[in-house]
């Protein structure tokens, strides 16, 4: 049988509600109902109610088919998914919104994420799925969430705070731009299996993978040394060459960031920067992590101004004001010393005590 | 001196024993740490896991050896393996357990990208489908969505692949990216439910999905190339941080001002001068709190959006739409994180939308031609210079493009421009 290929995913145009089709392109303004409730009114008149719920992200077809009952009965048989992993459901019929709301609420389904609240974390695969991963990721987004619950339902918050977590340097999530990161590393050089390296790797990729040239050929036994003291964990070597694992039960663990952001509200999109180097994987619970995380966001909450985002905050109060005030401790690791450190370093006695 | 961290309600116990969830039977499970993952107010993964694991075994595996990794704090997956479907170079992720004979329902575990419709929006109909084909052939798990876009189908055999895909083929579903191909490009939700859609991202989304299959579909580049669509500046797909190609509406004309919503907000306890006008970035808006009016000197606004989003009904996007064209973000491998540069400050966004798809298709030529394996677009431009980028691509430099002009003086000069 000849298989079919190149038809591309189903046409949104057949996938998206009567309301929506209607009034597409034709929005005019949208309120903030309240937490995870949004409120669009189109130039027609007609209104959509949007009620966000945030999802584990991993989830079985039994929840698919769930989701999919709820949204037969209060939505028509329409629902859509954000770029954070939320469910939400589309409501065009207003007398089905407080019932709708009432039965996630009495099923365990969280609505919030929207406005000045925690949205629902991007994060990876973890030890669930990924062969690079220094961290799990599902477990500490989960631990995290449940102790940040309440933000995420509520509006306590200055502004909106984007958490993500990437199990790795490779950073499948992307989370290089989030009001607070929690990033997977390493930090032991890899082990070199030479049997593998010999058996399977292309030696010149390898060594072209390294971003601080720690890596040489060994041609007298076909295969490669590291220099150890060059090595900054990353990885990528592991990525071109099964013989080079870092992953490793002491050496791995999480880094938290902080103060990034991608919208250009205000201030252009900018990166997270790192506070925290390391903090110890510690199932299935990570309190260090949850602890940590907290204390960010409560101090930023305490002392941001409305609609300051972290980052924003941070960059009006100084980072040596951020240290102070959260009691993290400042360690030489957050000091730079990548390809643009020099961008980094202050080169004016104007700061604070 | 640190401060004392805050306690978490549903921190564990020192003794590391599983505190209060069901650990009186520590016996009856297999999973004594994940299971204190089912409690607490956030949707649990592990639940979800055990869901699937009542009829499947694969699903059950994958829990008992996700518990061997939260023991050894070490994940147990071997490095990579090639498997695919007839006639895709990419859309598959190969994944084998490095203890199969422990855990031998997930021995070969392999991931389907599939590729999701513009903005995310279903069908129950459609996603009933889709559980139906996926528990057919898989563990019954996925992820709603991974985080490039696509629907992840997690966890099948190798056998079971090409029949997978084949009933996927069926329901209309076909595979998205991986490997060194165009990533299964997304787009956030526009004009589908957004009053700041500037461009129609679900249609530019499907369109250029559509017109680069091949390139989505057999890797042929030097390294992922990812495009995103973000309806206006606010950018809720994250596109300039995460993709190669952003794609973000934007406007030419002045913003649409409704004076008497203006006035609602200001009687509705919104502090026009404090919230709005105190924070816009160019000083380019006026209160006076007197007559309740409120002006812009458009010619100085930069559309950041934030007005907008604190007063929708009063300001609306102007009518002059189009796109700015950034490239070159990526995530830090190799050389460290990029977010995109300003390459075309104002695009219009009309279908066929040839434009955009001609100047995508010069910018992968040139990439293809000079990039070194595993080199992202952006760490192409910084090696070899904007300026080769521009001249090589056909762009005229213009000041939208930089922050500020260089502040060194090792510069070129073409020798036909020295006479």
């Amino acid at each position: 049988m000849a298989t079919r290929t190149d038809f591309g995913p189903p046409n949104y145009k057949e996938l998206i509600p009567p309301v929506v089709e209607k009034n597409y392109g034709q929005w005019k303004y949208h309120e903030r109902v309240k937490p995870g409730v949004l409120k669009h009114v189109a130039e027609s008149g007609d209104e959509l109610y949007t009620v966000r719920v945030g999802s584990s992200r991993l989830v079985s077809t039994d929840w698919i088919r769930e989701v999919c009952e709820i949204a037969d009965k209060f939505c028509g048989g329409h629902l859509r998914f954000t770029s954070r992993h939320n469910l939400e459901f589309l409501v065009s019929d207003k007398e089905q919104l407080e019932p709708l709301i009432q039965y996630l609420g009495e099923h365990g389904y969280p609505v919030g994420g929207t406005g000045h609240a925690i949205s629902n974390p991007v994060h990876t695969q973890g030890w669930i799925h990924c062969h690079t991963p220094a961290t799990d990721a599902s477990g500490i987004v989960k631990a995290v969430m449940d102790d940040l619950f309440e933000y995420f339902v509520d509006w306590k918050l200055p502004a909106y705070c984007r958490i993500s977590l990437a199990c790795c340097l490779n950073m499948c999530g992307a989370v290089h731009c989030s009001d607070i990161a929690i990033l997977g590393i390493h930090r032991k050089p890899p082990h070199i299996n030479h049997d593998v390296v010999r058996a399977k790797c292309e030696i010149p990729n390898v060594i072209a993978a390294c971003p601080t040239g720690a890596i040489r050929p060994d041609p007298k036994n076909k295969t490669l040394t590291v220099n150890e003291e060059k090595c900054m964990y990353c990885g990528n070597c592991y990525t071109m060459c099964p013989g080079m694992p870092l992953a490793d039960p002491v050496g791995d663990g999480v880094s938290i960031w902080v103060g990034g952001k991608i919208s250009s509200a205000r201030t252009p999109p900018k990166f997270s920067r790192l506070v925290i180097p390391y903090l110890p994987n510690n199932p299935p619970r990570w309190p260090e992590v949850t602890s940590a995380v907290r204390n960010i966001v409560e101090t930023w909450a305490k002392h941001a101004r409305k609609h300051e985002r972290m980052g924003e905050w941070i960059d009006r109060i100084g980072w040596e004001r951020f240290f102070d005030l959260t009691g993290i401790p400042f360690t030489v690791q957050l000091i730079d010393d990548f390809t643009l450190a020099t961008e980094t370093f202050r080169s004016t006695p104007t700061f604070k005590w | 001196m640190a401060k004392p961290c805050f306690p978490s309600p549903l921190q564990p116990p020192a003794d590391g024993d599983g505190g209060k969830s069901n650990m009186t039977n520590a016996k009856d499970t297999e999973t004594p740490l994940l299971d204190q993952l089912e409690e607490g107010p956030w949707p649990s993964f592990v639940k979800e896991i055990k869901r699937a694991a009542e009829d499947n075994a694969s699903a059950k595996d994958l829990l008992r050896q996700l518990e061997r990794s939260y023991n050894d704090k070490i994940g147990h997956w071997k490095h990579g393996g090639i498997v695919g479907v007839r006639g895709y170079g990419g859309g598959v992720i190969g994944r084998y357990s490095d203890l199969p004979e422990e855990f031998p329902a997930v021995a070969e575990f392999h991931t389907l990208r599939v590729n999701h419709p513009s903005g995310w929006f279903y069908t129950t109909e459609k996603l009933r489908q889709l559980c139906d084909v996926w528990d057919k052939h898989g563990s019954g798990l996925t992820n709603l969505h991974g985080a490039t876009g696509d629907i992840i189908l997690l966890g099948a055999p190798t056998d079971a692949l090409q029949p997978c895909f084949d009933d996927l083929a069926e329901i209309g579903f076909d595979l998205g990216g991986s490997g060194s191909d165009m990533r299964t490009p997304s787009c956030c939700v526009g004009p589908a439910r957004c009053e700041y859609a500037c461009i129609d991202t679900l249609d530019i989304l499907y369109s250029i999905t559509m017109e680069f299959q091949d390139e989505l579909h057999r890797p042929m580049f030097p390294y992922k190339s990812k495009i995103k669509i973000a309806g206006c500046p606010n950018d809720c797909v994250a596109s300039v941080a995460r993709s190669d190609f952003s794609l973000v509406g934007t406007w030419r004309d002045n913003i649409r001002i409704d004076p008497d919503e203006v006035v609602k907000y200001a009687n509705d306890s919104l502090d026009i001068q404090t919230e709005v006008v105190d924070l816009c970035p160019t000083g380019c808006m006026h209160w006076d709190a007197a007559t309740k009016s409120l002006t812009i000197n458009d010619a100085e606004c930069n559309r950041c959006m934030h007005c907008l989003n604190l007063m929708p009904k009063a300001l609306r996007i102007g009518k002059e739409r189009g796109a700015t064209l950034l490239v070159g973000g990526k995530a830090p491998i190799v050389h460290g994180a990029l977010l995109s540069w300003v390459i075309v400050p104002f695009m219009k966004m009309e279908p066929p939308y040839d434009e955009l798809k001609d100047l995508i298709r010069r910018i992968w030529e040139w990439w293809d031609e000079n990039g070194r394996m595993r080199e992202r677009l952006g760490e192409l431009i910084n090696r070899l210079g904007m300026r080769n980028f521009l001249k090589a691509v056909g762009l005229p430099p213009v000041p939208q493009m930089i922050r500020a002009p260089r502040a060194n003086p090792y510069y070129f000069w073409d020798p036909e421009e020295v006479k």
